[in-house]
């Protein structure tokens, strides 16, 4: 048996082979796309240079130290027009994160009690919640911003004829006054310790569902999980000796103005109520095909051991529809940080505004939106990477 | 802003066999039903007699019926209406044949062809516009109907021409409304109402349409480096609100650009921003459709002898985009809301023209008549786009099955 | 892993150069446009036969567009009558309209030639941003306009009130400058353009709103009931509004420098466009200079002698054109005061024609 040796070509390479070649292809395909990207970079950054070179405007961010000398309607940390540009931007930042924080919990509330309703097998619930869904859905944000601040907030009665609600709360063009839990001396403590027992909470209960699943014993979560809480409270109480905590209720001092409780502007109020009905609607969609991906047999097979139907939502169709539902909720999530920028178009301070203001006062183009990118990056990094995380643990553990 | 999603299932229909066994089922099975029933009742109940009461008795449209023509072609010369109803002809006859091609039943007449005629034949009658544009409204829905009735007799293998259709009938349509080769031409400072955020939105998706596409292809690839710059681009264009990117596009990017690009016009910049932006989307769309072409197929192809250029284009493309045309509609439809945040940068689109509508000093305060007004527009039109859709998906499907 | 490295070395080595000297694409525009290339602007706005000129577009008696379509105000004038001077055609103006945001940066771009938009002339503007201001052509101050039933006399009774104004303008530091000085707390509520800042107040949303005393008359002009708000007596700031351009080029810098104040100077030596013909023959030295029937002050400039005299014959000299506007025949009708000349109180003076 002769074994005859396979005709070697590699001795006379021709070019046209090369071009055949996808190793070739491969690296010189990378090697195009990296020059021309920095081709691209090049021409951008020289346009940069000699526009501003040309202009006379400089670059750098010392511009942040300098005095913002502009005041700022709403803030939750103090700010006064003595203040850094840096400073200003930070107060704009912490408004920014007070109503994307807010926005998300009430838009979540709010799409899922909507996407629910959506499968009610109450006809009118289906249809109400149909309607808020398909009208809300295709008219733009900005347009419902401008609506609910022009057309509804503005057009509230003056504080003199207010509405008053129930339970101290009143409601008038200058916003919206509720009762608040005020922190005193000491509060911070509470609060760590507070967070540090709910915490343990978590990890007990969590830790109470493995010794049921392992051991098949009563867990008693509900009853272990109650004990970090209580050490907590009491641990707080014995450091404090009282509960600094206590409620204010608004209160008119004279015919136009009203101190105590919790004040919620009509900007911050528009753009809460915008981001959230608007939101809310895209998440009772994605609810509703969640639940809907569930299959049927899971019902019924949940229904055969004869829990009510609450109880089967609950503990049976929602966690499973959480893993068709998280990925699309994320994206909601991130819409609703970066609708949040339109505050600019009713006036509430949020980041966008306030660096944008920054930009108006110092001529700087570049730097401000170099804040702006890393801002909004940022922020919606940290809403994937906390999702992601939360994704991980309600997808299928295989076991 | 982004998402939409698979249009929802109808939910299971109820055999009801008497109205009063209907309701039973469906309103007052339980208890907690009962009471849930009443709350609507009431809710529906005194919703609706409010907005009513509102609409009839104290809302003054004076402020809408004066300014209509604002509304619609803001400040376009009124001796070149003519291009605009012309434009509109041809895509109302396009829309006709698209929508009577994509109608799956047998029926002539669906319940929404019948709404749609019922809603044209109103405003012919109703609207307080003059004699003309009567007359022109009433030829538009004419050649929609003839372009309905062709449709629904379009053989399907020439459907591939519906895209090159409509490829035409935009050239043809930018030529209508900006002039130049035989017509005069208009500055792009009188574009403005409806007009112009229909030509910004329609520009800006099909501008962004291959630069998704690549930026899709380039994350899919197996370069590395391609594969890292597609991501690095789409990930970041995507963190970043739509306003920013306009900032950017109207304010930074004469800084970008070579000093001879300075004179780039308002509405060139806020379509560039547009594009930007709307292209990270779309390419994320692509790229759903990409990964749901069988690898079988490209596999075929490779066996076949095909180039890694010529698999991509003539095999996993097109059946990626077939996937993904739903996807693509309701970018579309995100974008044609989004490109309401132009009003913030001094366009007087359809949003912009009703915030210059509310500073004329007869009509100060009318805010919810105006806004109630052009929301209905938005709505109409992102509306009827999204059933469009949902009728093209199922025929799609059928065709599939 | 030699491949990755070899092909980031060829990049930087590329890359080097590159950016390190800039320009390299452009060199031709390099000593065209860049540095104080004097006459670079004046040669291209000649060239191109058109002024291209930033205004504001809805300023009612500054810069706004009438039912017409047309432009019209002190600021649009103000660029006609350099187009005027330069082409002979008040005509050849391409006005945009521009949000105090964007203003800056449109100069700075190059993509007009002349700011006229009700801009305040201060030292961080001049300075910082590469512009250079033209001759104050409008003296304003700051002022507070409030309901009239609101009872508000003075800042100090905006104590825990809101006030409404617009961002991007030197009124909002103003405002936070005084309201310190005197210890007042109130909350800003600060809106991005005009149209939102009066639809607020107009509905109640701040006691009071505050912008250059001129604008919350034309502003006022326009609400419902004009009698119903009132401003109050004080003004917080000095506003000398003023046209700019950009810092590169002297020559143009000059042109519209010295068109502004041929305007006033034809109006303090009683020319008008009405009568502007029979000072042809004049024999007043200073007139003649002035019109360019003698000496070669054109010339200097780049211009032909008699640009003054093409102004002032197309637009009108400074006095017209303040009454055309904002004078009592207007819907306006703002009293001069402070921009009177010189010789009559105020504070309008052009230095010699010689």
């Amino acid at each position: 048996m002769t074994t005859q040796r396979p005709r070697v070509t590699r001795n006379t390479p021709k070019f046209k082979d090369l071009l055949r070649d996808t190793r070739f292809w491969r690296v010189a395909g990378q090697v195009i796309a990296v020059l021309l990207f920095l081709l691209l970079v090049i021409l951008v950054v020289d346009n940069v240079i000699y526009n501003l070179r040309a202009l006379g405007i400089q670059l750098g961010f010392g511009f942040l130290g300098s005095q913002a000398s502009f005041d700022i309607g709403e803030t939750l940390i103090s700010y006064n027009p003595a203040d850094s540009y840096g400073r200003a931007i930070l107060v704009g930042l912490v408004n920014s994160l007070r109503v994307i924080v807010v926005g998300l919990v009430l838009a979540t509330i709010l799409g899922l009690v909507a996407g629910i309703a959506r499968l009610s097998n109450n006809w009118l619930v289906r249809q109400l919640a149909l309607v808020y869904v398909e009208t809300i859905r295709n008219i733009p944000l900005l347009l419902q911003l401008f609506f609910w601040y022009f057309a509804f907030f503005l057009q509230l009665p003056n504080v003199a004829n207010q509405i008053t609600l129930p339970g101290s709360t009143y409601l008038s063009s200058r916003g919206l006054y509720l009762p608040w839990i005020q922190g005193g001396a000491g509060a911070g403590v509470w609060l760590l310790l507070l967070a540090l027992g709910i915490a343990g909470a978590i990890a007990v209960w969590q830790w109470r569902t493995q010794v049921m699943q392992e051991r098949g014993v009563r867990g008693n979560q509900m009853l272990w999980a109650l004990a970090p809480i209580v050490v907590a409270i009491a641990l707080a109480y014995i450091i404090n000796g009282a509960i600094p905590f206590r409620i204010t209720l608004p209160q008119m001092v004279d015919t136009e103005q009203i101190e105590g409780g919790l004040r919620l502007s009509p900007e911050f109020g528009t753009l809460l109520l915008g981001l959230v009905v608007y939101t809310g609607s895209f998440i009772a969609e994605i609810v509703r095909a969640g639940i809907q991906a569930v299959p049927q047999g899971q019902w019924e097979a949940a229904r055969a051991l004869g829990l009510k139907s609450g109880r089967i939502m609950q503990s049976v169709v929602l966690p499973q529809a959480l893993r068709v539902i998280i990925p699309p909720l994320t994206s909601q999530y991130l819409n609703l940080a970066k609708n949040s920028s339109l505050a600019i178009a009713i006036g509430f301070p949020d980041v966008y505004f306030v660096a944008s203001t920054t930009f108006n006062q110092t001529g700087r183009a570049v730097e401000v939106m170099f804040l702006i990118m890393i801002t909004y990056l940022t922020i919606s990094l940290i809403i994937s990477l906390a999702m992601n995380l939360f994704n991980r643990t309600v997808q299928f553990k295989e076991r | 802003m982004q998402t939409e999603l698979p249009p929802p299932v109808a939910p299971p229909i109820s055999r009801a066999s008497s109205p009063w066994e209907w309701m039973r089922v469906n309103l007052f099975s339980t208890w907690y039903n009962i009471i849930l029933t009443i709350v609507c009742v009431v809710i529906i109940v005194v919703g609706i007699s409010n907005l009513l009461r509102w609409v009839f008795d104290i809302a003054q449209w004076n402020v809408v019926v004066t300014n209509l023509q604002l509304f619609f072609v803001g400040r376009f010369p009124p001796e070149l209406y003519w291009r605009v109803w012309l434009s509109l002809g041809v895509l109302a006859c396009l829309a006709g044949i698209a929508w009577g091609f994509s109608r799956t039943d047998a029926r002539w007449l669906s319940h929404s062809t019948l709404i749609a005629l019922g809603v044209i034949v109103a405003a012919v009658i109703l609207l307080p516009i003059p004699l003309s544009s009567r007359l022109w409204l009433v030829t538009i829905a004419l050649v929609a109907t003839i372009g309905y009735a062709a449709g629904r007799q379009l053989p399907p293998n020439l459907s591939s021409w519906l895209p090159v259709m409509w490829g035409v009938a935009f050239l043809l349509v930018w030529w209508l409304i900006k002039g130049g080769l035989g017509l005069a031409p208009t500055p792009t400072t009188v574009w403005s109402g409806l007009l112009l955020t229909l030509l910004t939105a329609t520009t800006s998706i099909i501008l962004s349409f291959p630069l998704g596409v690549l930026l899709a292809l380039g994350r899919q690839s197996p370069l590395p480096v391609v594969r890292g710059l597609s991501t690095l681009y789409i990930e970041v264009i995507r963190g970043l609100p739509l306003i920013g990117i306009l900032f950017l596009a109207q304010v930074m990017l004469p800084l970008f650009l070579p000093p001879w690009f300075r004179d780039l016009d308002r509405v060139l910049r806020a379509i560039a921003g547009l594009v930007l932006f709307s292209a990270a989307y779309l390419a994320e769309n692509v790229r759903g459709g990409l990964q749901a072409v069988p690898r079988g197929q490209a596999e075929a192809a490779k066996a076949l002898g095909l180039g890694a250029p010529l698999t991509v284009s003539l095999i996993v493309l097109p059946q990626a985009l077939k996937a993904v045309i739903p996807a693509i509609v309701g970018q579309f439809i995100s974008l044609f809301k989004d490109t309401s945040l132009l009003a913030l940068f001094g366009l007087l689109e359809l949003t912009g023209i009703a915030r210059s509508i509310l500073a004329q000093p007869e009509f100060i305060g009318r805010y919810a008549e105006v806004y109630l007004f052009i929301g209905l527009i938005y709505w109409i039109f992102c509306y009827g786009m999204s059933q469009a859709s949902r009728n093209l998906e199922r025929k799609l499907n059928v065709g599939q099955r | 892993m030699l491949k990755w490295s070899s092909l980031l070395l060829s990049a930087a080595l590329l890359a080097a150069p590159l950016s390190g000297c800039s320009r390299f694409l452009y060199p031709q525009l390099s000593a065209q446009e860049g540095g104080a290339a004097s006459g670079a602007v004046l040669n291209r706005v000649k060239t191109r036969g058109r002024l291209s000129c930033g205004v504001s577009g809805n300023l009612p008696g500054f810069s706004y567009v009438t039912q017409q379509g047309e432009y019209n105000g002190l600021d649009v004038d103000i660029c006609r009558a350099i187009a005027a001077a330069m082409f002979d055609d008040p005509q050849a103006v391409d006005f945009r309209n521009l949000t105090a945001k964007e203003r800056f940066t449109a100069l700075q771009a190059g993509e007009i030639d002349v700011l006229s938009r009700n801009t305040t002339w201060t030292i961080s503007r001049d300075t910082s941003i590469g512009l250079e201001f033209a001759p104050t052509v409008f003296y304003d101050g700051q002022g507070m306009m409030v309901k009239q039933s609101s009872g508000i006399k003075d800042l100090k009774g905006l104590q825990g009130r809101s006030v409404c104004v617009q961002t991007g303008t030197s009124t909002e530091q103003n405002l936070a400058d005084q309201m310190r000085k005197l210890g007042v707390k109130y909350t800003p509520i600060v809106f991005e353009d005009d149209k939102a800042t009066f639809a607020a107040y107009q509905q109640g949303r701040c006691e009071g709103v505050t912008s250059d005393r001129s604008q919350l008359v034309a502003q006022r002009s326009a609400l419902p009931n004009p009698d119903e708000h009132i401003l109050l007596e004080i003004v917080m700031s000095k506003e000398p509004l003023a046209p700019a351009v950009r810092n590169n080029d002297p020559q143009w810098y000059d042109t519209v420098k010295w068109v502004i104040f041929g305007l006033i100077e034809a109006e303090e030596l009683g020319i008008t466009s009405q009568n502007i013909d029979s000072f042809a023959n004049s024999e007043d030295p200073v007139v003649r200079r002035l019109l360019g029937t003698e000496g070669d002050l054109g010339q200097g400039l780049g211009l032909t002698n008699d640009f003054i005299a093409r102004a002032i014959r197309e637009v009108g000299n400074y006095g017209e054109i303040y009454n055309r506007n904002l004078g009592p025949d207007t819907q306006l009708n703002l009293p001069r005061g402070q921009n009177e000349l010189w010789t009559d109180g105020g504070l309008h003076y052009a230095p010699p024609f010689r």
